[in-house]
């Protein structure tokens, strides 16, 4: 019942073609989550996240010098290698310094007719956010309107808000089934479901998500009791992770990064007029690391997933060389800590060493399952 | 063989080096004379926190944390603590010094760490709010932090609610820091500290300008210890009235020909902070005859530069100079906000090639020979893009050498492959060393 959002994500190039060629409308690839979904869907344009392809490659190196994180130089590749032709546009929403150089190198080496950089502030916690970026959405819609020549009305921004906040409403449902303790869904087809969401027309993506979650309560149940996990970090659709680690007794039944609940979490509110509805959900989600201060709200946030969804452990997954990530690490474990939660942290590349990190897994949960070995 | 160029010392050296010394003074002693210690970053608005009086001392995390880096058995001990704290070592290095002078509780320049009694910092890149974060996390969460974000991007898609934006949050900044210290703001003392900031930094990019000269007044090391004096408080009338000094003596140096390396002969940029602890490249450097006049860095980092109307760079009209006369405390942030967002080395973190057309307008300008790109592992803010600006410089025509290192982790920069790199770029190149 979950196959659907496995075609999608393993064919997310043939879907954007077909679509492209279906509906004759274009298509904008996006490099953050930040990225107003709502305005290009108001004007009929598919949002795609570029992600990486998780394959060693060679083509990035004369253009992001190597400290930078693996993600941004594997989207970047997808660019250079020419997987993303179909493109009409790109566009970033500012976050971090590393997607950022994946996207002006994409600017630079793989035109395109339309290319947005969106400053989204990172100040979230002041009350000059709001009223700030709003304006900067009207600078955007507009732009959008002289590129592809419609005019967004305020009806259509009503619309992209509707059409996002029921993608966000139901599968946020499906993250809650997963409180319970035979959870429906693995969190690799979580994984692949949030991704392919990120990837597809979200009318479509509803429908497919509503009709498997009228058929998700009755799912039969799995073998055997699994260990309870939670993973937190930035970006990650290792999907090849993801299973390994759940071919060892254990399941992910919650998620904190931006291919996960970052992305959905939080709905925009319809009592203002959209554009402000818009930035305020921007402003106010669950944040990435980047925009996360003075205070670390996102840490209370982690807490609470925790609790709710009664995990037994955490992996931090973590891209290499990703400072905000990393800098928050230590505050993360020492807070799971006080709440009895320990966590593994693990540096992700391109490409996984799936065969150490086992190890390290299965170390893992012999700690949690308090096993007895001999 | 013979130096073709007389040389001489700089004057104003020994005054460069006691304003330096007063200032990390008189942080660690602000208490003692009843005054308040704040910290944030170089690029923090610091005309700001002024108009609390004249016994507000700052200390800025970059500068001191080059100081550490300097002191390699001090830096490598502070590298070692932070990890030992569970923070990873790939980190900024500027962060990870000043981190662990904390954690182990050592000033560098003798002494406890004196714990700051606000933070006042701008979020530039990924790490600097994150870095006093952290500070809060080690020193305590009783430590006020006031943080602006300052990403509106370049500075020629200004508009008037980005600005706004930053302003706003200065705007609040104020009301905060009245708050948090329970002292009144002095929109004079604001006004004149705008007007320093202005003014020692468009004195700054005059002084740079002037080493398009041949041969150079000033080379890139001592440059070093001169810039970092804006980094520390560009908007204190001593920095601005001493970068005013240094100008009248670096145009007389030029007047007179004296150069800053003797034997030049072939003229080179960097880019990049430099590996602090291993400045002695640039000397390395003087062996083949010669001289690094700068960089985007150097010079864009505290200057301020405009277009001028032969086509060429030269330093930023001030406000003042405009016939600008500020009035209130609004008009004073919008001129420091649009005054800051303008400096070079904050458009690249929007456009690599802005930056490169900057580098190669420096290239001709100053007449280089070459680049030396520091690949700065210590650095993602002013590393972003560089293999882009590498690409670029070559394609416009100008030999690139790469060498990487990390600005403040000794660990990671390798002398001796340097050095060899060095080596066969300037053969390549056609120099030969003089002969010892």
């Amino acid at each position: 019942m979950m196959d659907s959002f496995k075609e999608w994500y393993e064919g997310r190039h043939q879907y954007a073609r077909e679509w492209k060629k279906r509906t004759g409308k274009k298509v904008v690839g996006y490099f953050c989550t930040y990225v107003p979904e709502e305005i290009l869907i108001a004007a009929d344009v598919l949002p795609v996240r570029i992600l990486g392809s998780h394959e060693p490659q060679d083509v990035t190196e004369p253009h992001i010098f190597g400290m930078f994180c693996p993600f941004c130089r594997d989207c970047l590749a997808q660019g250079l290698q020419g997987r993303y032709e179909y493109l009409d546009g790109i566009m970033i929403s500012q976050s971090c310094l590393h997607i950022r150089q994946a996207y002006t190198s994409w600017k630079l080496h793989v035109p395109v007719e339309f290319s947005y950089y969106l400053p989204m502030p990172h100040h979230l916690q002041s009350r000059r956010a709001v009223p700030y970026l709003t304006g900067e959405l009207e600078a955007f819609k507009k732009a959008v309107e002289e590129w592809t020549g419609t005019t967004i009305t305020e009806e259509g921004l009503n619309r992209g808000i509707a059409i996002m906040n029921r993608s966000r409403r139901l599968t946020r449902a499906v993250y809650d089934l997963r409180r319970r303790p035979d959870p429906p869904v693995t969190g690799l087809e979580a994984m692949r479901m949030v991704a392919a969401s990120q990837m597809v027309d979200k009318r479509e993506y509803n429908e497919a998500l509503q009709e498997t979650l009228d058929r998700l309560p009755d799912r039969a149940e799995r073998d055997g009791p699994r260990v309870r996990l939670m993973m937190l970090g930035s970006e990650n659709d290792d999907v090849a992770f993801v299973e390994m680690v759940e071919s060892l007794g254990a399941i992910f039944v919650i998620d904190d990064h931006c291919t996960g609940s970052r992305y959905f979490w939080n709905e925009a509110s319809t009592d203002r007029k959209p554009m402000e509805s818009i930035a305020a959900r921007y402003v106010d989600r669950i944040p990435c690391p980047t925009k996360d201060w003075p205070e670390r709200r996102r840490i209370g946030h982690i807490r609470q997933l925790a609790k709710d969804w009664n995990v037994k452990g955490a992996i931090i997954v973590q891209q290499k060389f990703c400072d905000p990530h990393e800098i928050d690490i230590p505050a993360i474990i020492k807070a799971l800590k006080e709440d009895g939660v320990p966590a593994q942290v693990l540096e992700l590349d391109v490409t996984v060493p799936l065969g150490q990190f086992k190890t390290r897994i299965e170390a893992f949960l012999e700690i949690l399952r308090e096993e007895d070995l001999f | 063989m013979k130096p073709t160029y007389k040389t001489e010392p700089l004057r104003c050296w020994a005054k460069a080096k006691e304003i330096r010394q007063d200032y990390y003074k008189n942080y660690a002693l602000a208490h003692e004379k009843g005054g308040l210690r704040w910290a944030g970053g170089a690029w923090s608005f610091d005309a700001i926190p002024a108009g609390l009086g004249d016994d507000v001392y700052p200390l800025t995390g970059e500068p001191y944390a080059a100081a550490i880096a300097w002191d390699k058995e001090f830096a490598l001990q502070c590298h070692e603590a932070v990890e030992k704290a569970g923070y990873a070592r790939d980190l900024c290095s500027y962060m990870r010094n000043y981190w662990g002078s904390i954690i182990l509780n050592k000033y560098v320049f003798g002494g406890e760490f004196p714990k700051p009694d606000f933070i006042w910092q701008d979020h530039i890149c990924c790490s600097h709010a994150k870095w006093y974060q952290v500070v809060r996390d080690l020193e305590g969460q009783d430590i006020p932090m006031y943080c602006l974000d300052v990403s509106v991007g370049p500075y020629e898609e200004l508009t008037d609610n980005r600005l706004d934006y930053v302003v706003g949050q200065m705007h609040d900044g104020i009301e905060w820091l009245e708050k948090v210290t329970g002292r009144r703001f002095d929109d004079e003392r604001l006004i004149r500290a705008v007007s320093n900031h202005c003014r020692s930094t468009a004195l700054w990019a005059e002084v740079c300008a002037l080493n398009k000269a041949i041969p150079a007044p000033l080379d890139e090391k001592t440059m070093y210890s001169l810039y970092v004096l804006g980094t520390l408080q560009k908007s204190s009338g001593i920095v601005a009235d001493f970068t005013e000094e240094l100008r009248d003596e670096v145009k007389d140096r030029v007047a007179r020909g004296i150069a800053a390396v003797p034997n030049e002969r072939c003229r080179v940029m960097s880019d990049t902070q430099p590996p602090w602890g291993f400045l002695k490249i640039f000397r390395y450097l003087e062996q083949y005859g010669c001289v690094s006049v700068g960089s985007l860095y150097t010079f864009g980092l505290i200057g301020q530069w405009e277009v001028k109307a032969d086509g060429t760079w030269g330093a930023r009209t001030t406000p003042e100079q405009m016939g600008i006369v500020i009035r209130d405390r609004d008009q004073a942030l919008r001129v420091l906000a649009s005054w800051e967002l303008k400096k070079p080395e904050w458009q690249h973190f929007y456009s690599p090639q802005a930056k490169s057309e900057m580098m190669i307008r420096i290239a001709k300008e100053w007449t280089l020979d070459g680049v030396l790109l520091h690949y700065n592992r210590g650095c993602e803010g002013l590393s972003l893009g560089i293999a882009e600006n590498r690409l670029a410089m070559i394609k416009a025509g100008f030999p690139v050498i790469v060498f990487e290192g990390n600005m403040g982790d000794e660990r990671e920069f390798d002398e001796i492959q340097t050095l060899k790199r060095i080596d066969a770029f300037m053969e390549s190149q056609g120099f030969e060393k003089d002969s010892q």
